[in-house]
């Protein structure tokens, strides 16, 4: 499902605490030993070494900027855990926005009580994370909060990137033709989340698609430049509410196939069992590409040829009837409008 | 997906959709009982090619939407002011009471859980033997057996410490209720195919003798519909009033006999009010006298709850299938899901929200 071979052995040093506590975060010594054998040894670079209060950086051309924060629970669980999640969700909506990330920030809300182990294979992760998709930590953050005001660990990444010179990504380029396209199976990292937060258990462990998907968007750019019209990565909210987002925006309709949205049988099982529609369960490993319609069987097959890609497909287009609406024309023939999700997908009765 | 994909085949679908339009001759009114059946006509466009002829009336089978406000009121009270750990199904936790849902009550800090299943609600009451807890108990006789079976593991298990707050309904005396009415039109029922597997067929035959009335037990697949339509336009074009099972795959005529043991064990038949609709004979379960240690309407006695129903919400005449969703003049203006003025737009099972959710596209 995702690239393995990518995990830096790196085994825990030898600290004088199990759990990391108020004192972490106080800013005074502990707070330094933390620092000094955790992050800093683990993250080490250039500019992070500085251990300045800032990052001072050089980019060109036009900067790409995002921020998100990461409140998983479990922040372990299958195929991933919430340090990997933190680096890729920031690194992708950088990539989204046409943009090659280079540098992010990292700051951690730690509540008091977290194993010292867990906090180590979080950095673990970010490390490996970050080396994947070719970033920068230059700057970061730590507070420690006391017991019962957290979960566990929040994260918040934020990233800059170089906007590619060929990218002219924005809704307003979207024209009525244009073809969308789903760069993966759709739903998985919802319901191998919820999987192991309801702790139910299937013949097959889903897992977790959470991947760094700017290499996948360079490429894109490199080959078709301005015929890419926009990309979107579908997280909270799923493909529906994303894809909702860009009908409002431009005004205009866009009508799916739904025998065409690439979803794995096992995850589509699993919904099927929990009452969960797979259009509105969030992603972390897919993006949405609306492209030139001439473009859009190229576009699948380069991404087709891409590991983490590999279920590229075109599942609809953008049309002028019904203007900022998305419909569905659904197995049996029929169209339905898919709207927005009001909140959270919630366990049904029977 | 084997065993689904079968009951979803376009082809399948159009073949029997000729066959209801070369069967129908004479206008019929046909109501599916349940609202997960209202969900599969409207989100799959079932609704738009079926013939003119038939018009299809959506039933009362939606638990959420009949569970009494003063239920939903005392279940926010338990959660607010007695330190309870309520625990519901999905579904119950964005339906209005009188001042605020569950959802909002969780917002404002009040411990309650969203589960799958009553059995975690028992396991949370064993780890947590300090804190009282109070399962909401809602559903047909569909989700009966598993809240029976809740009450009887916490009892084996020794727990003072749960209950359930029961609000079940039973599908049959609705429908004995529905067809008294003289006001109804309805010429045939689909059947809820899931109360079937519990309770088996046996409680339909007197319905469809006494009211000469066709009912054929259905699920809920788009094939399982359609299907189900057809053989009650068969029997209607022939004047027959039998009771027919097309979801054989999964109904055994008698039954889950388990189940029905462990509801007996458990409950016993009382009246019970309808929300929006009003309080129908033997048409409920509470718990019994046997069990009444782990029922929350003895446990937490409370009689100044002044349920308000919101006069602007029609949901009773949605239910009882003399108004359909668009009718309603609040319909998708002033109540929809993120704001609700009743139980109908808000769950999964309810009609205005299928409206809403899948809203056709012609």
């Amino acid at each position: 499902m995702k690239n393995k071979q990518f995990n830096t052995q790196c085994p825990m040093p030898k600290f004088d605490f199990d759990i990391i506590t108020l004192g972490h975060g106080s800013g005074g010594l502990l707070t330094n030993k933390l620092l000094d054998s955790g992050v800093f040894t683990i993250l080490s670079n250039d500019e992070l070494d500085k251990r300045h209060d800032g990052a001072i950086l050089k980019i060109d051309g036009d900067i790409a900027f995002s921020t998100d924060s990461f409140v998983i629970t479990p922040i372990f669980f299958p195929g991933g855990d919430i340090g990997e999640l933190a680096v890729n969700g920031t690194v992708n909506d950088v990539a989204m926005c046409g943009a090659i990330p280079k540098y992010i920030s990292l700051s951690f809300i730690v509540e008091e009580g977290l194993l010292m182990e867990e906090f180590w294979n979080i950095l673990v992760s970010i490390k490996n994370a970050c080396d994947k998709a070719g970033v920068l930590v230059v700057t970061g953050d730590t507070k420690v909060v006391d017991k019962g005001k957290g979960d566990k660990i929040f994260i918040n990444t934020t990233g800059i990137g170089e906007v590619h010179p060929k990218a002219a990504i924005a809704t307003k380029n979207i024209n009525v033709g244009d073809k969308i396209i789903v760069s993966n199976q759709i739903a998985t990292h919802g319901i191998a989340i919820l999987s192991v937060r309801e702790g139910l258990k299937f013949e097959t462990t889903v897992e977790s698609d959470t991947t760094n998907l700017n290499y996948s968007i360079l490429k894109l750019l490199d080959k078709f430049g301005t015929d890419i019209h926009l990309f979107r990565d579908p997280t909270r909210g799923g493909l529906s509410s994303t894809l909702n987002e860009i009908a409002r925006d431009t005004r205009t309709g866009i009508v799916l196939q739904e025998r065409k949205i690439p979803v794995a049988v096992q995850v589509k099982a699993a919904c099927e069992i929990l009452g969960l529609d797979p259009l509105y369960t969030a992603n972390e490993g897919v993006f949405i590409a609306i492209v030139a319609a001439d473009i859009a069987d190229e576009v699948v097959k380069t991404l087709s040829m891409l590991d983490n890609c590999k279920h590229a497909t075109i599942i609809g287009e953008v049309v002028a009837e019904h203007p900022s609406k998305v419909v569905i024309t659904n197995t049996m023939g029929g169209n339905r409008v898919v709207s927005m999700q009001v909140g959270e997908q919630l366990p049904r009765i029977c | 997906m084997k065993y689904l994909s079968e009951y979803r085949d376009p082809d399948l679908a159009l073949k029997l959709l000729e066959e209801i339009k070369r069967t129908v001759t004479k206008p019929w009114k046909i109501m599916e009982v349940c609202g997960g059946q209202t969900h599969a006509l409207v989100k799959n466009g079932i609704l738009n090619v079926l013939p003119e002829k038939i018009t299809m009336v959506h039933g009362p089978g939606c638990p959420v939407c009949v569970t009494p406000l003063h239920l939903i009121d005392k279940a926010i009270y338990l959660a607010e002011e007695k330190n309870v750990v309520l625990c519901s199904f999905g579904d119950m936790i964005r339906v209005p009471g009188s001042k605020k849902s569950l959802l909002e009550a969780k917002a404002q800090g009040a411990d309650i859980r969203i589960l799958y299943s009553p059995l975690e609600a028992v396991n949370i009451a064993k780890e947590n033997p300090d804190k009282e807890v109070v399962f909401f108990a809602v559903g047909f006789e569909t989700t009966a057996p598993a809240n029976a079976l809740s009450v009887l593991h916490a009892d084996k298990l020794g727990l003072k410490n749960y209950a359930i707050l029961s609000s079940h309904v039973l599908v049959p005396p609705a429908i004995e209720a529905i067809m008294s009415d003289e006001e109804t039109m309805i010429n045939g029922f689909l059947a809820a195919g899931h109360v079937c597997t519990i309770m088996g067929m046996e409680e339909y035959y007197p319905i469809a003798e006494k009211y000469k009335v066709p009912i054929v037990v259905t699920g809920f697949e788009p094939i399982d519909i359609l299907q189900g339509i057809l053989m009650v336009v068969k029997q209607l074009e022939l004047g027959k009033a039998k009771v027919e099972n097309q979801y054989a795959r999964v109904v055994k005529e008698e039954g889950n006999i388990n189940a029905k043991e462990v509801i007996s064990q458990v409950f016993t038949v009382q009246d019970q009010l309808w929300r929006g609709i009003d309080i129908i004979p033997k048409s409920g379960l509470g718990v019994n006298q046997k069990f009444q240690g782990f029922d929350a309407e003895k446990k937490f006695p409370l009689t100044n709850l002044r349920a308000k129903e919101n006069k602007e919400c029609i949901a009773g005449l949605i239910m009882k299938g003399i108004k359909k969703p668009v009718e309603c003049r609040h319909f998708g203006k002033k109540c929809k899901p993120q704001n609700p003025l009743g139980a109908p737009m808000v769950s999964s099972e309810g009609a205005c929200a299928a409206y809403y959710n899948f809203s056709v596209i012609t």
